[in-house]
């Protein structure tokens, strides 16, 4: 996965993705209005230049920029944690049964088809009423159902490469099975899995987006994409930008993330579109 | 009679794969915080009350003998009520899954000769602008939340243009904004996915040989192309219906559509557990036998893969 090989359009994605994440950390720092600030005296007031409300108001009267930027640290990082830590469950599960097989392929596999036979949002949903409405469960509800995505990828993978020369070279030399594991097919899988991780972020933001649209996320006054959508739509029809910007913000977003997904994948690394 | 032998097989497989379902979908239930004797009754009732209605609803007891009553329950082919309406929990899903599969099925609709005509145009203009085009329309479909499409789409066609109600169940006037919402994301993928399958099928000998025949373009693409790339296109929907399933969970809640999916967010965020494992089950029942019934439907497009050969 060379970085020249990355069609232009994943450059672009990616580009715009630092500049969204660039934005929601430090723009804080220097824009003049508070995300959970009331301001009784510019109630939905349309985006303007003017006001200095440049993306307007909400029902509330907070500035719905200053929402947005924060709205987006939290969407951004809850994905990209969930994603990290469904990759190292998924990848650790993938290269035991990969490597091990046997009855430990099987068992291993029918958890991961279990989990793969269930409505995932359901499931996120679930996860994320046992626990306490928060970040941390947002994470833990899409890394719960994530994880059965990479470990069916990695498995395949290790399957296909258990047998390669370098690991029989690897044997004959006298490495321990665990060494086998991690300095010899682990880093076969490492790309692999990043590509992966890139095409489900885009999937992750939209799961994160629903839970906290459905009220499981992070709970008022702190500003979620997904919250501040369903607190809009009483108000879609008199002041339609309260939830039109935070679906736009969610969308753009999302998007970057799968074409950068899609360009990596079609950089190197076939994932069968649809199979995973 | 290999066919049997693959149903047979398939069926017991199945019927575990639902079992652990349960299980999952039981623990969890059973993890939840909160008592549902104490949301059914309000915090106001007396102790003697609560208790009794923690007897009823056979709370406290042992997990396990919890769980195995629930199977034993389910083998008489019931479900228990629900404890916010008391009302049997299968009668409601008889009444609302319906609903449900009438929205899927309208989507589908929609969804597959969208996708598979866009995904079409796209593969045979290969490298066109008009590819590049619909490639990024078909990641755009994907990255829009339905919850989000949804909320554009009554804000223009029903508050805007008053074409169709807002929301509600019934007829198709109240069907055609939620069924085009959930089609939306799944058309997009459905493109996908025969855009490349196109492509694939594309470079094929036989499809030279078609051409070098002097076989009209038309008939080259449909007869040939189209129907070569369709097996794994038909897999793929199959795949896909997991994220009706999903889909259906915010279109209805949006759009007020008395399907299973509201019903499940409904007895999720209400810790109606009877109602949590109803709706659970039969949605991961419809969806193993979708992915059963693709399978066959696999075997039987496709000759070379056949499972269930009746001769050797």
């Amino acid at each position: 996965m060379k970085l020249e090989n990355i069609p232009l359009k994943g450059k672009i994605a990616a580009l715009v993705l630092i500049c969204i994440m660039a934005l929601s950390v430090f723009a804080p720092l220097v824009y003049p209005y508070s995300p959970v600030s009331v301001d009784l005296n510019s109630l939905s007031q349309p985006p303007s230049f003017l006001s200095g409300h440049i993306f307007g108001t909400d029902q509330e009267g907070r500035d719905i920029l200053a929402r947005l930027l924060a709205g987006g640290k939290v969407s951004i990082s809850v994905s990209f944690l969930a994603a990290f830590f469904a990759m190292t469950v998924g990848l650790a599960v993938g290269l035991a049964a990969g490597y091990f097989g046997g009855k430990v392929d099987a068992a291993l596999m029918a958890v991961v088809d279990l989990i793969l036979a269930f409505p995932s949002l359901l499931l996120a949903i679930g996860v994320s009423v046992v626990l306490p409405p928060g970040t941390l469960t947002v994470m833990l509800a899409i890394a719960s159902v994530g994880w059965a995505s990479f470990a069916r990828l990695v498995r395949g993978h290790v399957l296909s490469i258990r047998e390669a020369q370098f690991v029989d070279a690897a044997r004959a030399i006298g490495a321990s099975g665990p060494r086998i594991i991690w300095a010899h097919i682990l880093p076969q899988c490492v790309p692999l899995v990043l590509t992966l991780m890139a095409v489900k972020l885009g999937g992750y933001i939209i799961t994160e987006a629903s839970l906290s649209f459905l009220g499981l996320g992070a709970q008022p006054p702190a500003a979620t994409w997904g919250a501040m959508i369903s607190q809009g739509i009483d108000y879609i029809y008199a002041a339609p930008w309260i939830a039109v910007l935070p679906g736009l913000a969610i969308a753009v977003t999302a998007f970057c993330f799968n074409m950068l997904g899609e360009a990596l994948a079609d950089s190197g690394y076939d994932l069968k579109a649809g199979k995973f | 009679m290999r066919f049997g032998i693959y149903l047979i097989k398939k069926s017991i497989i199945t019927v575990l794969l639902l079992l652990g379902v349960t299980f999952i979908t039981f623990s969890l239930t059973r993890a939840l915080p909160g008592d549902p004797a104490l949301a059914l009754v309000g915090q106001r009732a007396s102790p003697e009350v609560i208790a009794a209605i923690r007897k009823q609803i056979g709370a406290g007891r042992p997990f396990i003998v919890q769980y195995l009553d629930y199977v034993r329950m389910l083998s008489r082919g019931q479900m228990g009520r629900s404890y916010s309406t008391r009302k049997e929990v299968l009668k409601e899903i008889e009444v609302k899954f319906p609903n449900t599969l009438k929205l899927a099925l309208a989507a589908m609709l929609m969804a597959v000769p969208l996708g598979a005509g866009l995904g079409f145009w796209g593969a045979i203009r290969r490298g066109t602008r008009t590819d590049i085009f619909l490639s990024s329309i078909s990641i755009a479909g994907i990255s829009v939340p339905v919850f989000f499409s949804g909320l554009l789409l009554m804000l223009l066609v029903s508050l805007g243009l008053k074409l169709v109600p807002p929301s509600g169940t019934g007829g198709l006037r109240f069907l055609l904004l939620p069924a085009a919402t959930l089609a939306l994301p799944s058309a997009a993928t459905l493109a996908r996915v025969t855009r490349t399958m196109v492509l694939d099928v594309m470079d094929m000998p036989f499809v030279k040989t078609a051409r070098a025949k002097g076989i009209g373009e038309w008939r080259v693409h449909f007869i040939h192309i189209l129907r070569n790339a369709l097996i794994p296109i038909v897999t793929v929907m199959g795949l896909d219906f997991g994220s009706y399933l999903n889909g259906a969970v915010l279109t209805e809640t949006i759009f007020g559509w008395d399907g299973i999916g509201r019903y499940a967010v409904d007895g999720i965020l209400r810790r109606d557990y009877p109602v949590v494992l109803g709706t659970i089950l039969v949605g991961t029942a419809v969806f193993i036998v979708v992915n059963m019934m693709v399978d066959i439907a696999y075997h039987v497009l496709d000759p070379r893969v056949r499972v269930f050969n009746r001769k050797r």
